[in-house]
């Protein structure tokens, strides 16, 4: 480090006629932790590497901090300890932590507002802004690896069992009754889910436009209560037990632990995140296709917009004292429009399967034709954009220790499926642990 | 135990142990003192709000179900590996001493798992019992067992036992194998002359002289059990599937690492090191009495 | 030590007939059968993951993702060690396994000279001077023996980010190298020195540094050795605090690295390089256990003497 200095120093009195070319030599640096495993961590460090390129006044360094739960706490601990780095990425599910962190973060429409770079918040998709958007709807964080989850299924098997494999049941009655004709057909697991809270649940109420908490699912305040004991869920829940008993459906574990289930071809019909296409292109070794997630027919108001997943990157100030100066901010803020600028965004949605997450990136990937040449690829965003504006259930979740009520959902469910308790059970309990997370929650963030 | 001749002079040994405390003290109780003061407190996540609240961590964890679970699988799974890498290590090692020079082969073959760090070692146990990738998980399942640790409680428990086990056998063959060539041949020839049966002579005569290496080993394979299998479970399982798998030590982690309760896991962090204390005198006297043997 | 399968052929029975000792000796031909039986399928059972991560390595990652693993090596092993070694497992852009077995060895080498070196000073102290509060230093030492990394270790990481030590070699090595284990070690081996000895340097004059390097070093070798081994496994196996402490990639070790690439267990992981990475990781430390045996086996049983 110290030689770094002296070698800059060198530099600079060596060019005595130019002193400011010496100073333009050193970029500032800005750190930037994220939580993305390979392929997709290389293709955002790539990123950042083709940013550096492009000016040499900021240099983004980029750093793996393993998972997402894992960069979160370094990311904390560095914060109390006055070496936050400046981007930090963080999962939708951290959303409610990072917004009520008070000066923790530097909200992004301030950053707008002082640097003056032109980022449009108004390009951003909806779903993707409101997430990340306060009550008032300015933007906190940059949206960034925004995915939703959508249906996979196996056309092949489809053929099989005598089912139409270019049209995929668009309600839970038609894919029930697929799923019965795949198992007579010798197909050993109809279907399965990745992501089980996130996509059982939380996507399953915001198509169906019913709240997952109370205070617009918590984005009007800290004192709201989960709505998890609802009748959509109770019917959906007890659906899937059901189907479990029955051989249609199989449990496949949490997080992304059952996407091995469809590329293997044991399961016919797989909801996952739409981030995890590369994976099934490049393993599956039959036809397949992918279709948005169904709903219940009959139901008013079904379908609406499903909620997104995936990433957002938050600016964070140094530590409890400590501000960034401007000059670092305008770094940041030059990131991320490169990074949201439409080339870099169509091209990162191409490669990895994300969403796009501006409007413009969106029409420069249909305007290349990439849509017609890979059918399917537009099912997430149009999935995202179905039923016209979110409303205030489908706007995504605004919860404080969501991280861990996700996890308490995930263990009740799994206790359904084991045959311990019943569906009902499993949401009221789920219900009542969670609900004591939120007011420990605003029991200790009521300050800031 | 001390010894009768010493040295003389008082700044000589202070100085040779200061690098020793230094980082004892800057590393170990500077961070539990830290552990202690945070676990009377209640603060957001970032440090910006916090709030004294006394014993009250202490008392919401014990009242706690999830942590009773946690306790109890703690005993579970500490006894079963326990047990299961004594016992089989015991039976190896009791046969690898049958035969003098096979012995020193058997353990060249057997003591290699010693090196593999444990996070490892989940990774090559995943690798095999995986239920669609790993080829033990699908071969239980081609021959009709439903395996699947993602949802099964007891498979989940099984794996992370069979995991950890396999790991620890070879420290406990070593032991017992040392333990069992230690004991005086005349000792044997005299219970062979005497006619004792085989099996009789093992349990009337070799276990009760293996019992100070036995003990020892208890010890160390439950204080293993406890805390360095940490990383077999946060990749085999992470605790679930609901809560099966869930360790007190994991526990700690969950809470202070992913939920982000500082106060609340630094309370249950307070609650293990008295009981790693607890067993750390245990350990201690049992070691101080093997040197008396 | 006296041979354990001493004969037992009864010397003191002439009468006897062949057919009883005949007998006898069957049944000791069958139980060292079945002795050996058991031991080689205890080797085979210890040895079989290690074998499919081998197995793992050597095929692609297609025919790993389906399932297909078969119980022979395929024809992919060059290229995926190449994949390895030089640009790094898991996919892409990972750190090179050259680099992260580098940054391995430097630090499993710092820690264990490190342990060592400061546990002889300490053990020296405790065993040869008496002064105030020794037995406290002792204990308060010993205590550290099981306060696990993971009780401790937002508040550990916090005290290295205080010291400005994130990111740098000592904040790597330094938390780790006190050792309770280590002194417990050399103050058992010191006790065990003849006070003789002690009173023999006295008497020529030898001040206790002297006596340090003249006469317990010297005697301490073979403790040395041993201890290293063990050490230099601890060492060579650390990641929870590497994990925190270094995120420049330059410093990575491979045991964090590997743990990066494995991610969720399944998600979309390239098992070929990812095991050819495992295969890299667990040889050093496997080959210094089995080749230097005895060191390592005096090394672990040498507390228990």
């Amino acid at each position: 480090m110290r030689r770094r200095y002296l070698a800059a120093g060198a530099l600079a009195l060596a060019s005595l006629a130019a002193p400011f070319s010496a100073r333009a030599q050193q970029p500032v640096e800005i750190q930037f932790w994220h939580g993305l495993n390979q392929p997709l961590g290389g293709m955002l460090e790539q990123l950042a590497t083709d940013f550096n390129a492009t000016q040499n006044q900021y240099k983004v360094v980029p750093s793996f901090r393993g998972s997402y739960a894992e960069t979160v706490v370094s990311a904390i601990a560095a914060f109390r300890s006055n070496s936050a780095p400046h981007i930090v990425q963080m999962f939708e599910v951290g959303t409610g932590t990072m917004i009520n962190a008070g000066r923790a973060i530097k909200p992004l429409h301030e950053i707008i507002a002082e640097t003056g770079v032109a980022i449009d918040p108004k390009d951003f998709i909806g779903p993707v802004a409101g997430y990340y958007a306060a009550a008032d709807g300015r933007m906190m964080a940059m949206p960034f690896n925004s995915s939703t989850s959508i249906t996979y299924y196996n056309r092949d098997m489809f053929q099989r069992a005598g089912l139409d494999p270019n049209a995929f049941p668009a309600t839970w009655q038609g894919v029930e009754e697929a799923a019965r004709k795949l198992k007579a057909a010798g197909v050993a697991c109809p279907m399965t889910t990745s992501w089980p809270s996130w996509i059982m649940v939380e996507q399953v109420l915001a198509i169906h436009n019913v709240p997952l908490a109370s205070r617009s699912n918590g984005f009007e305040g800290l004192n709201t209560e989960l709505n998890l004991a609802n009748p959509i869920l109770t019917r959906h829940l007890t659906n899937l037990a059901n189907w479990q008993k029955e051989g249609l459906f199989r449990y496949g574990g949490r997080d992304t632990a059952a996407e091995a289930l469809f590329p293997t071809g044991e399961c016919a019909i797989s909801f996952m995140s739409s981030g995890s296409q590369a994976r099934v292109r490049r393993e599956a070794r039959f036809n397949w296709g992918v279709a948005m997630l169904p709903y219940y027919e009959g139901v008013a108001g079904a379908p609406r917009n499903s909620i997104i997943g995936g990433a957002a990157l938050w600016t964070m100030n140094r530590g409890p004292n400590g501000q960034r100066s401007r000059e670092e901010l305008r770094g940041v803020a030059e990131f991320f429009r490169y990074i949201s600028s439409p080339a870099v965004m169509a091209k990162w949605h191409q490669d990895t399967g994300y969403v796009p997450i501006t409007r413009s990136a969106y029409e420069a990937t249909k305007a290349a034709g990439y849509y017609q040449q890979n059918p399917g690829a537009d099912v997430p965003i149009e999935q995202m954009l179905r039923g016209g504006d979110p409303t205030p259930n489908t706007r995504g979740i605004r919860l404080g220790g969501f991280i861990e009520i996700r996890n308490i959902i995930q263990e009740e469910m799994e206790k359904t499926f084991q045959g311990q308790q019943t569906p009902e059970q499993a949401l009221q309990n789920a219900n009542t642990r969670g609900n004591q997370v939120l007011r420990n929650f605003e029991r200790t963030n009521r300050n800031n | 135990m001390q010894k009768k001749v010493i040295f003389r002079g008082r700044l000589l040994p202070i100085a040779l142990l200061a690098p020793q405390l230094a980082v004892t003290f800057v590393f170990f109780f500077w961070p539990a003192g830290q552990a202690i003061y945070q676990s009377l407190l209640r603060e957001d996540a970032f440090g910006l709000s916090r709030e004294f609240v006394g014993l009250e961590n202490f008392q919401e964890v014990l009242s706690d179900p999830t942590w009773l679970n946690a306790a109890l699988n703690t005993v579970v799974f500490s006894g079963c590996v326990a047990a299961l890498a004594l016992g089989l290590a015991l039976f190896l090692a009791v046969q690898a001493d049958k035969s003098l020079r096979g012995a020193t082969v058997y353990r060249s073959l057997l003591i290699w798992p010693y090196a593999v760090a444990p996070a490892v070692a989940a990774v090559l146990w995943l690798f095999l019992f995986q239920p669609e990738v790993g080829m033990i998980g699908r071969g239980l399942r081609a021959v009709g067992i439903p395996w699947d640790y993602r949802l099964n409680g007891t498979h989940a428990m099984v794996l992370v036992v069979i995991a950890a086990v396999w790991k620890q056998l070879a420290y406990n063959f070593i032991f017992f194998l040392a333990g069992l060539q230690s004991i005086p041949a005349s000792v044997l020839e005299a219970a062979a002359i005497d006619g004792a049966r085989p099996a009789r002579r093992f349990w009337t005569i070799i276990f009760p002289l293996l019992s100070p290496t036995t003990f020892f080993l208890l010890v160390v394979n439950l204080t293993y059990a406890f805390f360095e299998t940490f990383g077999i479970i946060h990749a085999l399982t992470n605790g679930g599937p609901a809560k099966a798998t869930e360790t007190l030590i994991y526990k700690v982690y969950v809470d202070g690492v992913e939920n982000l309760n500082l106060g609340q896991s630094a309370a249950q962090s307070v609650i293990l090191m008295i009981i790693v204390i607890a067993l750390t005198a245990i350990q201690f006297r049992a070691v101080e009495k093997k040197v008396h043997y | 030590m006296a041979p354990v399968m001493a004969p037992v052929a009864t010397p003191a029975a002439p009468a006897r007939d062949d057919a009883l000792l005949r007998a006898t000796r069957r049944r000791r031909m069958l139980s060292h059968l079945m002795a050996h039986g058991a031991l080689i399928l205890g080797v085979l059972i210890v040895a079989f993951p290690i074998w499919m991560t081998l197995v793992g390595s050597t095929h692609d990652a297609g025919t790993i993702g389906r399932g297909d693993v078969p119980l022979l090596p395929g024809s992919h092993a060059a290229e995926n060690y190449a994949i390895a070694w030089n640009e790094g497992g898991g996919r892409t852009r990972t750190t090179p396994a050259s680099t992260m077995l580098i940054n391995s060895l430097l630090m499993a080498l710092m820690i264990a000279a490190g342990k060592i070196a400061i546990s002889i000073l300490s053990a020296y102290a405790v065993v040869f001077f008496r002064f105030p509060l020794r037995m406290a230093a002792f204990w308060a030492i010993f205590i550290t023996l099981m306060l696990p990394v993971e009780v401790r270790i937002i508040p550990t990481f916090q005290v290295i980010v205080d010291l400005g030590l994130v990111n740098t070699w000592p904040g790597l090595v330094v938390p780790l190298i006190a050792s309770a284990t280590a002194t417990l070690l050399f103050r058992q081996f010191f006790l065990t020195i003849p006070d003789e000895f002690v009173e023999a340097a006295k008497i020529d004059g030898a001040g206790p540094l002297r006596f340090l390097k003249d006469v317990v070093l010297p005697l301490s070798l073979t403790n040395i050795a041993a201890l290293f081994v063990i050490l230099f496994i601890y060492g060579w196996n650390q990641y929870l605090w590497p994990l925190l402490i270094i995120n420049d990639r330059s410093m990575e070790t491979i045991v964090v690295g590997l743990s990066k690439m494995i991610g969720r267990g399944d998600s979309q992981n390239d098992w070929n390089t990812i095991m050819a990475t495992a295969v890299l990781a667990l040889l050093p430390p496997v080959l210094v256990v089995a080749l230097m045996q005895r060191w390592f086996v005096r090394g672990l049983t040498e507390t228990e003497k």
